[in-house]
């Protein structure tokens, strides 16, 4: 059985791609892609990992971090932040409202494995 | 002070008190008493004194003009701030009298250097903040981030199944395309900026340049059917680059049209006629509101009310309207001085104040009345806008105090003040 996955993100080849090689390293792989009820979707889907874009449409991804850390049963979970901004005041946002991780578009399809794989522990 | 500025000039020029009067042909415990201030000096003494002196008379009855002064003191406070200690900023006057040319000079290069360093403020702030090219660069970024996981994948992923690899080359093609013309949107984008020129002044800085070329007064927009004009004096405004700009200018002229209404320009007239500037009795007389009697006389020719500044600012304390009169100096960017009585009225916005103020050589009567422009409602209280009103100083004979102002901090003299909020260069010598 593999670990659960959700993949909040809005473009639609991102999405195929990253789905593509979770899947192939052993992830149950989930998407949603818009911001408004991404958190029911993540409380739906009790994932072992959140991948989180931060432009979205409907809600920014900062404030659906900011729901799932306030969230006496997901609160816990690890949560990779994706952004197309590698300004740092950005990274500072992300850190504060509690990403585990932080990663900077556009990314390598290793960089991303080797993201879950840390964040998620065998 | 004419009398300080002859015995400035006096000691400049190295003359003892005694040989100058001889050589002016007058006693020198007359010439002592006009150093002091303490007897008037009339034309042809004035002319002799300056011809020995070596200056032009309007120099010493006038002396240097104050915004020069005021600019030259900008200037060096900057230099200072940034390090560059050195230039005199307490003898500006001197200097400016002195060599005007030079000094003009210098405060236009002061100017014109303060420009660009904004142009180029304007332009870093442009790439960080203009959403248009953030919206640009994301999509962009979005583009190369799907295909380089996709080619990765189908470079990396051995083997993989023909329904796969169809499909994500039918992805890469897609998203090669996407990128192409988010690029090419991009490059039309900045090949299509705005020229510099518009970046140089921030809006409020193109409001008040339009409103100074108008002198503040708009004759096109007086009388019946006012508000339809407003568009073609904005539309024939070149100084009026931005968007935001002219909606600043709408802003204003809409209200100046309201007002005009309030208090017609025949009316005005008659009523400054009878009374004077006097804004109480010219509200009494017309009924009208007191801020719009402020912004009235501000705004009439200025053979009609004769010279009068006006400043508004907002609840933040943030200068929205300055028209400087009188020699009353007022900031151009920075925050202006606490002691002004203007922000009395963002605590007490119901006590408008009636005060003379002496700034440096200026002398003027303020009076201050706030507007409330939103009511006050149960999640926020009323919004006032603090007016503060500068007439000629009724002189000394008028009953009240004087109060003694500044710019601001930077270039203001006065020693031992509590409403300091920064050091002034020109501390020591004052």
């Amino acid at each position: 059985m593999g670990k659960k996955v959700i993949l909040i993100e809005d473009e639609r080849n991102i999405i195929e791609a990253i789905s593509f090689i979770l899947s192939r390293d052993g992830w149950e792989v989930k998407t949603h892609s818009n911001g408004h009820d991404a958190v029911e979707a993540v409380r739906d889907r009790r994932p072992d990992l959140v991948i989180l874009d931060v432009m979205l449409p409907g809600k920014s991804g900062f404030d659906i971090l900011q729901e799932i850390r306030d969230d006496a049963e997901l609160g816990a979970t690890p949560v990779l932040m994706l952004t197309a901004r590698g300004q740092q005041k950005d990274r500072e946002m992300a850190e504060r409202a509690g990403a585990s991780r932080y990663m900077t578009k556009p990314f390598s399809n290793a960089e991303v494995l080797e993201a879950v794989r840390d964040l998620v522990g065998p | 002070m004419i009398g300080s500025r002859i015995r400035e000039r006096r000691v400049i020029n190295g003359l003892k008190q005694a040989e100058l009067a001889r050589r002016a042909g007058i006693s020198a415990s007359y010439l002592n008493l006009i150093e002091h201030n303490r007897r008037r000096i009339g034309g042809k003494t004035l002319n002799k004194l300056a011809e020995i002196l070596g200056v032009a008379p309007v120099l010493l009855s006038e002396g240097a003009e104050a915004t020069l002064i005021a600019a030259l003191r900008e200037a060096a406070a900057r230099s200072e701030t940034e390090g560059r200690a050195g230039a005199e900023a307490d003898r500006a006057e001197e200097f400016a009298g002195r060599f005007p040319g030079w000094a003009r000079l210098m405060s236009d290069l002061a100017r014109q250097r303060a420009e660009l360093e904004s142009t180029v403020m304007a332009l870093t702030d442009r790439l960080a903040h203009d959403p248009q090219l953030a919206a640009s660069l994301h999509e962009v970024i979005s583009t190369v981030t799907a295909i380089r996981s996709t080619a990765s994948i189908l470079a990396d992923t051995k083997p993989l199944e023909p329904e796969w690899q169809t499909r994500f080359h039918r992805n890469i093609n897609e998203d090669s395309q996407r990128l192409a013309e988010g690029a090419e949107a991009l490059v039309r984008y900045l090949e299509q900026a705005p020229d510099a020129r518009s970046e140089i002044m921030s809006p409020q800085d193109e409001l008040h340049a339009f409103l100074e070329a108008h002198g503040f007064h708009f004759p096109m927009l007086e009388g019946a059917g006012g508000s339809a004009r407003i568009a073609s004096v904005i539309d024939r405004a070149d100084r009026l680059e931005t968007e935001a700009a002219r909606s600043l200018a709408r802003t204003v002229l809409e209200q100046y049209v309201r007002d005009a209404r309030l208090l017609p320009a025949g009316g005005m007239a008659e009523a400054v006629a009878e009374h004077g500037p006097d804004p109480a009795a010219i509200a009494a007389a017309t009924g009208a509101p007191m801020p719009a009697v402020f912004r009235r006389l501000a705004m009439r020719p200025e053979a009609e009310a004769g010279p009068v500044g006006l400043v508004v600012c907002d609840g933040s304390g943030t200068l929205m309207l300055r028209k400087p009169a009188l020699g009353f100096t007022m900031p151009r960017s920075a925050a202006a001085c606490a002691l002004w009585p203007l922000y009395q009225l963002l605590t007490q916005p119901g006590a408008p104040v009636r005060l003379r103020l002496r700034q440096g050589e200026a002398r003027v009567l303020a009076l201050t009345v706030s507007e409330e422009v939103a009511p006050a409602r149960f999640d926020r209280p009323a919004l006032h806008r603090p007016h503060m009103l500068l007439l000629p100083d009724p002189g000394p004979e008028a009953a009240g105090a004087v109060r003694e102002v500044g710019v601001n901090c930077q270039v203001c003299p006065i020693a031992d003040c509590e409403a300091r909020r920064e050091p002034s260069i020109l501390g020591r010598s004052f």
